[in-house]
C-alpha cells in the first residue's frame, strides 16, 4: 500500500496563491482613481466586446483581471445581487460594500475549498458618493480577502511600477482630462520602466460621474469624446517618444475564453 | 356567489403620437376609487429605460408594480448583456408580464399599459398597445388608452397630422387629454390652481425628456384660454 503524499495545508495554500498571482500577473492591468467629479476607471483592453469594466448598479461600478470567464461570472452574480437587492427593497440600500462582502465570501470559498482551482482574478469594486469624501473604492483579491483603498489603485501585471507612478502623480480633485492622462501615464510604464504609447483605441475609459443627472453614474467614455479628452491632456510638451510600443515587454494577454456573447 | 367589488385605486387616459423624430406620452392626474377621486397627482407615465416610456391603465397598484419590474428587467439585460434590447424585445416582455396577470384581471385587476419608445434602429417614434391577455398590437400615429380613451382619440383624430413637430404634438396630446376630462369623470383635468399639470414625456434620438411643470404649463395655459372663446376646442375642416 502506497502512504499518500503528504502536503502541508501552508503549502497548499501558498501553491495556490502562487497559482493565482502568475494568473493575474500575466494579463494587462487596470487602473482606477478619483478625481473631482467621481471615479475614474481605465483599462488596457484590446477588445470592444470583452470589457473589464463594467456597470453593476446606480453608483457602483466593477473593474477585474485576469481570467475573462471568471470575472465575468462574478460581475453577473453581482449584477443580479445588485438589481435583486434595489428591486426587493430600495435603490438606496444597494452598496459598494455590500457587494464587496458577497464578492469576498464567494471568492474566498472557491480558494479554501479543495476541489476547485482558486479563481485567477482581481476585482475592484468602487462606489461613487455625493461628495468625494464619500467615495469608496474596495479591491478584492483571489483569496477573498477585501481592502479599502483610497484615492487610487492599480491591479494586473506590472503593479508596482503603475502604482509608484500614480503615487507620484495622482492629486485629489484633478480635472478628468488630468486624472485619465496620470491613469495612462502609469499604465504605459512598462516592465523596464521605460514608457510606451498607448493610443485610444487600445483603452477601455468609464467614469462613475456624480455630477451625472441620471440616477445610473456610470458612462463610458469611447470614440470621439475619448480622442478629445486624451489629446486636450497631451499637450505638444509630449513628443511621441515610443513608438515601438514596447512589443517585446508586452506580456501576452490571458486569453479570453471563447463561447461568451 | 356575489361578485367582489374591489375598491382600489384605478388609473385613466394615457395618449401617446409619434412625430417627426421620436414619440410623445402624456397622462393625466387623476385616480379614482368608486365615485371618490383617490389621488389628484398620480403619475402614470414611466420611463421604462432610455427609450422608451410606459403609460398605465387599470389598478394602480399592480400596474405600478408591473412597471417596476419591468424597469428592473430592461436595465437587467442591459448591463448583463452590455447591450439594449430591441424596442420590439422590450414590447414582447412586456406583453409576456401582462399575460402574466390575466387571472387577477379576470378578477377585476386589470392592467393595460401603453407602451411607446424611439426605435434606435429604425430612427423613428413608435407605439404598441395590448389587451388584457397580453394580445400586443403596434399602433400607427396615435393611441389612447384607459377609461376617457375614446374621446381622448377622438380628438387625437381630428387634431392630428404625422408632420407635425414636437411642440405642436404635445399640444394636440394636452388637448387630447382635456377633451378626456371633459367627458369621462375619472379623468383629471388640468388642475390650475394647484398647479397639477399633465404628465407629459418626449423621447427621441436623445433619449427621454419629461417636461417640466413650467413648460407643460404654459402649454395647458395656452389651451384653456383658447377654450374660454371656444369650450369644445380645436375645429376641423369640414372637408
Amino acid at each position: 500500500m502506497t502512504t499518500p503524499f503528504y502536503v502541508s495545508p501552508q503549502q497548499a495554500m501558498a501553491d495556490r496563491a502562487d497559482y493565482a498571482r502568475k494568473g493575474i500577473a500575466r494579463g494587462r492591468s487596470v487602473v482606477v482613481l478619483t478625481y473631482a467629479d467621481g471615479i475614474l476607471f481605465v483599462a488596457e483592453n484590446y477588445s470592444r466586446a470583452l470589457h473589464k469594466i463594467s456597470e453593476i448598479y446606480d453608483r457602483i461600478a466593477f473593474a477585474a483581471v485576469g481570467k475573462y470567464n471568471e470575472f465575468e461570472n462574478l460581475r453577473i452574480g453581482g449584477v443580479r445581487y445588485a438589481d435583486i437587492r434595489g428591486y426587493s427593497y430600495a435603490r438606496n440600500d444597494v452598496t459598494a460594500r455590500g457587494l464587496a462582502n458577497v464578492y469576498a465570501q464567494t471568492l474566498g470559498t472557491i480558494f479554501s475549498s479543495g476541489g476547485e482551482k482558486p479563481y485567477e482574478v482581481e476585482l475592484i469594486v468602487a462606489e461613487v458618493g455625493s461628495a468625494p469624501e464619500d467615495d469608496q473604492i474596495y479591491r478584492l483579491t483571489y483569496d477573498g480577502s477585501v481592502a479599502d483603498e483610497h484615492n487610487y489603485v492599480a491591479m494586473g501585471g506590472n503593479v508596482e511600477q503603475i502604482t509608484e507612478q500614480l503615487k507620484r502623480h495622482h492629486r485629489e480633485g484633478l480635472t478628468l482630462e488630468a486624472a485619465l492622462k496620470v491613469a495612462v501615464d502609469a499604465l504605459s510604464r512598462d516592465g523596464v520602466g521605460e514608457k510606451r504609447s498607448i493610443t485610444a483605441s487600445q483603452l477601455e475609459v468609464a467614469t462613475l460621474d456624480r455630477t451625472r443627472p441620471q440616477q445610473r453614474k456610470f458612462k463610458r467614455l469611447v470614440g470621439g469624446r475619448l480622442t478629445r479628452l486624451l489629446g486636450e491632456a497631451e499637450p505638444a510638451a509630449e513628443p511621441a517618444e515610443a513608438d515601438a510600443e514596447g512589443a517585446a515587454e508586452t506580456a501576452p494577454e490571458a486569453t479570453p475564453e471563447t463561447g461568451e456573447e | 356567489m356575489q361578485p367582489v367589488t374591489i375598491e382600489a385605486p384605478h388609473g385613466t387616459t394615457i395618449v401617446t403620437a409619434t412625430f417627426d423624430g421620436g414619440v410623445v406620452m402624456a397622462g393625466d392626474r387623476r385616480a379614482t376609487m368608486g365615485n371618490l377621486i383617490a389621488q389628484r397627482d398620480i403619475e402614470k407615465v414611466f420611463p421604462a429605460d432610455d427609450y422608451s416610456v410606459v403609460g398605465i391603465a387599470g389598478t394602480a397598484g399592480l400596474a405600478v408594480e408591473m412597471i417596476r419590474l419591468f424597469q428592473v428587467e430592461l436595465e437587467h439585460y442591459e448591463k448583463i448583456e452590455g447591450t439594449t434590447l430591441s424596442l420590439e424585445g422590450k414590447a414582447n416582455r412586456l406583453s409576456q408580464m401582462i399575460r402574466g396577470n390575466l387571472g387577477m384581471a379576470m378578477q377585476g385587476l386589470a392592467v393595460v399599459p401603453l407602451f411607446a419608445g424611439y426605435d434606435v434602429d429604425g430612427g423613428t417614434g413608435r407605439i404598441f398597445s395590448y389587451d388584457i391577455t397580453g394580445g400586443r398590437s403596434e399602433e400607427h400615429g396615435f393611441h389612447s388608452v384607459g377609461s376617457g380613451s375614446l374621446f381622448a382619440r377622438g380628438a387625437l383624430k381630428k387634431l392630428y397630422r404625422p408632420r407635425l413637430n414636437a411642440d405642436d404634438i404635445v399640444t394636440v396630446c394636452i388637448q387630447a387629454l382635456y377633451d378626456a376630462a371633459d367627458d369621462d369623470s375619472a379623468t383629471g383635468g388640468p388642475d390650475l390652481t394647484r398647479r397639477i399639470f399633465p404628465v407629459v414625456t418626449l423621447v427621441t434620438e436623445d433619449g427621454i425628456r419629461r417636461l417640466s411643470s413650467e413648460e407643460v404649463g404654459e402649454i395647458v395655459r395656452a389651451v384653456v384660454d383658447a377654450r374660454m372663446d371656444d369650450p369644445n376646442g380645436p375645429t376641423a375642416p369640414l372637408t
